[in-house]
């Protein structure tokens, strides 16, 4: 009987099925694998760790949805949703379904294309895995998340979201750059700098934040997808190695990406950073602490690993580091202040997560934003919730609306502007300005909601005609917790009293 | 010095996984967070298929890791008789 084959030998024999084409010039059939400027010697110096071959795929993934799908249908079945601490908790979701899962919709159909246009297999055959692992997270985050749909406002239409809501844009726009722009550029944006430098920042908040507020069907999703990370973890880190190697003209073209990706990445994770400082009523960590170990510590051991091929950490990174006391505080207010026109609610931090905040944050957080949290809760107090009457400027680049500060004063909002052609484009910060000047052919291209909104190709004039174009159901969807369909649901199920003010932190 | 690490869920399939990791890798620390358990050494960290396979009674291959790992930090090596994460 023939010895079995090792596991290289079967790998490069089952994936490494590639031939000069004869009917058609190899540049024809493979366009765009030189216009970055990207010089490959040698494919198959291409490595691929995990040497993965379809029917070990099949076999895996296969394992992993059934232990999987089980998990959902008890937590179905037993009413899991009953147990979660708070259904403030449940925003965090809501921000999930919105923000992520269409970009795991994006990755899917990246990978697939972008993928393609590889000449080596060995990259070809990953980016197809992983194409598939996405289309999976898109699905199973779906299924897991569609439990909640039937007792939650604020899920029923994720997808027409994601192409029309304002601060959907923000992770639009992230892979709507990454998906026009080059192979090669495009693994370094997603396979290395948000699947390798920044996937931790991501995950681990929502993950954890799902398992110290009672939702074990998002622990259960998050598990059983990190396990694909692994993999295309490996294919970022790879594909950054080989470009490295190749050949030394790549280094410069491969740096000016992964700066420009990392601050990105780092913007639109702001959104995260507001997510697991305030939506969470059980909160693991800070974004401040997440920042610290995720990237701070973890990025350094992979930058000092990188050095030799002359990578260095991006400058803009000093940018982050003195945000981090910031950013969450101040894209909760944003959020705060506009939420009469999101699918997510909104709510002002009680005692107990302020102290928490003051904890976590002793330099900035009772200096520059207990003040103004004070002021929102004597306004509602008296009846007067603050809920903005107009649209907010966004940033071209990373279109957040321009709430931040300048990094070296918390007290100046951070402005940029350039012109180009005639017209004035507006920037939330340096980073933002140049990646836009580096170009601009692409950026003046940005679809910008509050443009678009009052240029009336958004349903209309009024906030009520744009909120219809959106599918968002007013009083239900949008404003407030306190007060909310949401709110009034989980107080009855609870056997709670209606009239309480409860606590934002557990329900006893 | 750099630190590597590597993640799995706290499930009955990582604990064969993990008792190999502590007896072949001597410098390595694991630490229990909640439904996750973190293995984490300085510079390498082997999973060898002969030790896991021995603790567990059965035979075990080193790819079967993906089904309970969570992430890792460092370069990976993997064939049919380990699974290493290393920095250089």
């Amino acid at each position: 009987m023939a010895k079995r084959l090792n596991m290289r030998d079967r790998y490069r024999l089952m994936t490494r099925l590639g031939w000069e084409t004869s009917y058609q010039p190899m540049d024809k059939v493979f366009p765009y694998d030189k216009y970055e400027g990207i010089k490959v010697k040698d494919w198959d110096a291409w490595e691929d760790p995990f040497r993965m071959t379809m029917d070990a795929y099949w076999k895996y993934q296969g394992e992993k949805e059934k232990k999987l799908y089980a998990i959902m249908d008890a937590f179905a079945q037993n009413n899991g949703h009953l147990n979660i601490s708070d259904a403030r908790y449940v925003n965090a979701l809501k921000l999930f379904i919105q923000g992520v899962s269409p970009l795991e919709y994006q990755a899917h159909r990246g990978f697939a294309r972008q993928g393609r246009h590889f000449t080596g297999e060995g990259a070809r055959v990953a980016c197809q895995m992983q194409s598939l692992d996405e289309l999976r997270h898109v699905q199973t985050q779906v299924h897991t998340i569609s439990h909640y749909n039937k007792y939650f406002d604020g899920f029923h239409d994720p997808f027409h979201w994601h192409d029309r809501v304002w601060y959907l844009s923000v992770p639009k726009s992230f892979f709507d750059d990454a998906n026009t722009a080059g192979p090669f550029e495009f693994m370094v944006a997603i396979g290395f700098s948000f699947e390798y430098v920044l996937t931790n920042l991501l995950f681990v908040p929502f993950m954890s934040g799902a398992a110290y507020n009672g939702d074990m069907s998002t622990v259960t999703f998050g598990f059983s997808a990190q396990s694909d990370e692994a993999r295309h973890m490996t294919l970022g880190l790879q594909a950054i190695k080989f470009m490295l190697e190749q050949h030394e003209d790549n280094v410069p073209i491969v740096q000016g990406w992964i700066d420009k990706w990392l601050w990105r990445g780092y913007k639109v994770l702001s959104l995260v950073g507001a997510m697991m400082d305030y939506m969470l009523p059980e909160s693991p960590m800070s974004w401040k602490e997440a920042w610290e170990i995720y990237f701070e510590e973890n990025g350094g051991a992979l930058f000092n690993d990188l050095a030799r091929y002359g990578i260095k950490v991006p400058d803009y990174a000093e940018i982050c580091a003195k945000e981090k006391d910031h950013i969450s505080h101040q894209v909760w207010g944003i959020l705060y202040n506009h939420t009469a026109a999101a699918a997510i609610h909104t709510w002002m931090p009680d005692e107990k997560k302020m102290d928490w905040l003051s904890a976590k944050y002793p330099d900035t957080f009772d200096k520059y934003y207990r003040p103004r949290f004070e002021h929102w809760k004597e306004m509602e107090a008296k009846g007067e919730r603050y809920y903005s009457q107009t649209l907010p400027c966004i940033c071209q680049t990373c279109q957040i609306p321009m709430g931040f500060t300048e990094p070296d004063d918390p007290t100046q909002i951070a402005y940029r502007s350039t012109e180009y052609q005639g017209e004035r484009y507006h920037f939330c910060s340096d980073p933002c300005k140049q990646i836009f000047e580096n170009e601009p052919e692409k950026y003046v291209h940005a679809w910008l909601p509050p443009q678009q909104i009052f240029q009336g190709n958004c349903g209309g004039p009024t906030l009520d005609d744009v909120l219809k174009w959106y599918n968002i159901k007013v009083g239900a969807d949008n404003m407030d917790y306190v007060g909310s369909p949401d709110e009034k649901r989980w107080k009855e199920w609870k056997g709670l009293d209606q009239e309480d003010d409860l606590p934002a932190t557990g329900t006893e | 010095m750099s630190t590597v690490f590597l993640a799995l869920q706290d499930v009955d399939e990582a604990r064969p996984i993990v008792e190999a990791v502590l007896r072949d890798n001597p410098e390595a620390k694991v630490e229990h967070q909640p439904a996750m358990i973190r293995l984490t050494a300085d510079n390498k960290l082997v999973v060898n298929r002969e030790t896991v396979s021995e603790i567990m009674g059965a035979d075990w291959d080193p790819q079967e890791i993906q089904l309970v790992l969570i992430s890792f930090g460092g370069n990976i090596e993997e064939d049919d008789d380990h699974f290493t994460i290393y920095w250089n």
